[in-house]
């Protein structure tokens, strides 16, 4: 325990130290989020119409990207070697790597999105909404996005390779996040449901990431 | 005393040590008049006391565009003249440009609010505005991405005037993209007249404003030599073979 | 002085500016004094400039 404690404190520290980038991720959704009324024009209407999916799509696009410094940086160092010799599972190692990269990369993202929601003309009740279900959404975007830097690392490709695997695993997700941003603006009645099956997702991310990324690190580090 | 002089980190300490303090007291005396005068400005026949916003919104958004002006000198400083002093001076602008940039987005939503509704509207000032301060944070994003300061200055004297040349460009596409689609009635902040009432608390507070930059920017780059002299002590003592 | 329906607006305006700034003030202040201790502590302990001279000392 106090061995995966000194990990997450030491991944959290790298992360936010000169070089780290640790909010170069906020400030991607940021620009990707500036970006949108220069393609669909300042027309206000719309963008509230559209806002819970301009946010959802930024802040899936920016959690990916910085996903791929994940086990890339341990790799280069030499240190994700010790970390899968190391007597700790490997599974659990995974899973703190994904805490601490959810707390320094995704937390941001959830804090920045009541600015943006206000660029996008969205009302208080639709931005808490939408930062809501980027709360119960983007661990499961970090977990799936495990697999795919897990995979990423061993093949030695970093970069697009990463976006192109995990980009399909994480449509549920999205589709979903929306779903619940929506519903919560239109019909209140209908926001529980999207709601928990986000949860659900997040949880058996939770499960499932880990054990396939530690299987996937397993058979490509040799 | 030339700028050559000052090439010599030493000498530029103990100027600033020097020249601190007298430029603080100026700032906060101008500071001090410029807030009463502008607390006793008359209200505008339109906007009502909104204006007074103006006297603290205008200084910022001046100063969001001269600060990226002294980075460009700068820049041209770390390429041209390899002046040492220049990349301290666009490092320790960066920071206190994004800052200033930040006061003039918010000040100008928080003036829109009452003027046209909602806190936010894709006008093309302050989406130009908008699109400066991410420029101020990538740039800050670069300088902390590089570990060694001089490589670091270099790529971002590269970024700081590529983006004083696109600037103006960014200005321009923004401004035709706004009246492409041209949302209902936008009322224009100001005017292209101001009342003498109103432009001297203007006028005031931008020298004000300025002259609490240079503060901040030449204390900001005394930290940075001092942080530089700490990094090449700390290299020097992790080289030399313990005794 | 009155400021009419907006005068939540104008004062928070000039708050804002106002905790901005001291932020600024305060990060630079902070960061001169640690700055100026970590000089110290180096020297302390027995590292030196080449030029010879104190490395905390302004002048």
């Amino acid at each position: 325990m106090t061995a995966l404690l000194a990990l997450l404190r030491r991944d959290i520290q790298v992360a936010l130290r000169v070089g780290g980038g640790a909010l170069i991720g906020v400030l991607f959704f940021l620009i990707v989020v500036v970006l949108m009324p220069f393609a669909v024009g300042p027309d206000l209407a719309l963008l509230k119409k559209l806002g819970p999916a301009i946010l959802w799509l930024g802040a899936l696009l920016a959690s990916l990207l910085t996903l791929d410094r994940l086990f890339a940086a341990d790799h280069d160092d030499g240190s994700l070697d010790l970390l899968t010799m190391s007597r700790t599972p490997l599974e659990l190692i995974c899973l703190t790597k994904a805490i601490a990269h959810w707390l320094v990369a995704g937390l941001p993202l959830i804090v920045a999105t009541p600015i943006l929601g206000l660029l996008l003309n969205l009302d208080g009740d639709a931005t808490v909404a939408v930062a809501l279900t980027l709360l119960a959404g983007t661990p499961a975007l970090t977990f799936t996005g495990m697999i795919g830097a897990a995979l990423a690392v061993a093949l030695r490709r970093g970069g697009l390779l990463l976006a192109v695997l995990v980009l399909p695993l994480s449509i549920p997700v999205l589709i979903f996040g929306v779903a619940a941003s929506n519903a919560a603006v239109l019909e209140p009645a209908g926001f529980g449901a999207p709601l928990s099956i986000l949860c659900a997702l997040s949880l058996a991310g939770l499960v499932i990431g880990p054990l396939a990324a530690a299987a996937s690190l397993r058979h490509g580090l040799d | 005393m030339t700028l050559i002089d000052l090439a010599n980190p030493t000498r530029f300490l103990s100027l600033t040590a020097k020249i601190l303090p007298w430029l603080a007291a100026a700032t906060a005396i101008l500071l001090a008049i410029g807030l009463y005068q502008s607390a006793m400005a008359p209200d505008d026949y339109q906007q009502g006391a909104t204006v007074k916003i103006m006297f603290i919104h205008v200084p910022n958004a001046w100063l969001s565009m001269f600060v990226w002006g002294v980075m460009s000198l700068s820049a041209l400083g770390t390429l041209v003249w390899r002046h040492p002093l220049a990349d301290v001076s666009a490092k320790a602008a960066a920071p206190i440009g994004a800052a200033f940039t930040f006061l003039a987005l918010v000040t100008g939503s928080l003036w829109g609010r009452p003027m046209w509704g909602t806190y936010w509207e894709w006008d093309a000032r302050l989406t130009s505005v908008l699109i400066l301060f991410l420029m101020y944070l990538g740039l800050i994003a670069l300088w902390r991405a590089v570990e060694d300061p001089s490589r670091a200055a270099r790529a971002a004297a590269v970024l700081t005037l590529v983006g004083a040349i696109n600037i103006p460009i960014i200005k321009f596409s923004v401004d035709w993209w706004n009246t492409l689609h041209q949302p209902a009635s936008v009322l224009r902040m100001g005017g292209s007249t101001l009342d003498k009432a109103f432009l001297i608390p203007l006028l005031v507070m931008a020298v004000a404003f300025s002259l609490l930059f240079i503060t901040l920017h030449l204390a900001a780059m005394r930290n940075e030599i001092l942080r530089r002299r700490v990094r090449a002590l700390q290299m020097q003592q992790a080289s030399q073979p313990r005794a | 002085m009155s400021l009419g329906p907006y005068a939540s607006f104008i004062v928070w305006s000039y708050l804002l500016v106002a905790l901005v700034v001291l932020i600024l003030i305060g990060w630079i202040a902070l960061d001169y004094r640690q700055q100026r201790a970590r000089l110290r502590e180096l020297e302390a302990s027995g590292v030196t400039r080449r030029s010879g001279r104190g490395a905390a000392d302004l002048s």
